[in-house]
């Protein structure tokens, strides 16, 4: 157990330290360089929570601005791409607060949902199930599909599975607690299975109409 | 070992979480019960298909902008 625990630990220094390090002492390229390496997860956490492609450009913008700017406050004891997502899903927030004037947006709100708490659909899928669709129509598929998830989930899902924050991580980047991640996790998982299902599932029309005409 | 107990334990098992002991639990069940093995392949193929397609492409010019916004805050003093 012991072993277990401290392969699981942090190294003792991440490699962003020593950038922002450089970035600190005015060395920009040394932040171009964090931008590279973050740019494209930042965007994607915007475009799940915004699910608006011109929010989700000014949000990449603003989040690798503001933390640009408040690089000081930056401690260290977290990690620096936990902080920066943290930035970015405020700003997230923020830009669809705007856009929903009145509407109550938050992604520490309790889902009261049990949909997807009981597997339902309990067909086995194809065995490629992307194969029976081109590239734009399964992009299209699991983007239909992602959306249907209330905004708490889908964040947590793309965090923690997409982009493979652990799930202290996750919470801590969404300030929320960790039994809190984990039961969403659980639920979007869930989710997204059942609904991808419709689409994914073994086909098995085909194959009863030959088994018949062996018959005859 | 129940369903629902299992289903309990389903992020575990895909992150690779459990025991040794509870992990043998979990694959006994799934030797005798069919609904729970399927949930569980297409619970991976799920996140699986997510983590292998990136369905929102950021646009090229983006970091051009960024950099340049971030050089003019630079001017200011950095
Ligand atoms: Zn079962």
């Amino acid at each position: 157990m012991a072993t277990i625990q401290s392969v699981a630990n942090e190294p003792e220094q991440h490699p962003d330290v020593a950038l922002v390090e450089r970035v600190k002492t005015g060395d920009i390229s040394a932040y171009d360089e964090l931008v590279r390496k973050y740019e494209r997860q930042i965007f994607r956490i915007a475009q799940h929570i915004t699910q608006n492609r011109e929010d989700a450009e000014d949000v990449m913008q603003d989040a690798f601005l503001k933390a640009y700017e408040k690089l000081d406050q930056f401690q260290g004891n977290s990690k620096f791409y936990t902080w920066l997502v943290r930035i970015a899903v405020n700003e997230s927030l923020m830009r669809l607060r705007k856009r929903r004037t009145g509407k109550m947006v938050s992604i520490d709100e309790d889902i009261e949902t049990d949909e997807g708490s009981v597997p339902r659909d309990l067909a086995d899928w194809a065995p490629d199930p992307e194969q029976n669709y081109t590239q734009a129509e399964l992009a299209e598929i699991l983007r239909k599909t992602i959306q249907g998830l209330p905004p708490g989930f889908r964040v947590v899902f793309v965090l923690r599975d997409v982009d493979g924050l652990s799930t202290e991580e996750t919470a801590e980047s969404l300030g929320l607690s960790v039994p809190a991640v984990k039961s969403r996790l659980l639920r979007a998982r869930l989710q997204l299975r059942e609904r991808l299902a419709r689409y994914f599932k073994r086909k098995k029309v085909a194959r009863e109409k030959g088994v018949k005409s062996d018959v005859h | 070992m129940t369903c629902t107990e299992f289903l309990a334990m389903l992020d575990d098992m895909i992150d690779n979480t459990v025991s040794r002991e509870m992990r043998s639990d979990l694959q006994e069940h799934l030797r005798g019960c069919e609904h729970c093995e399927v949930t569980l392949n297409t619970t991976r193929k799920t996140i699986e298909i997510y983590r292998s397609h990136e369905i929102y492409e950021m646009p090229t010019n983006l970091r051009d902008r960024l950099h340049k916004a971030i050089m003019e805050r630079c001017k200011k003093g950095c």
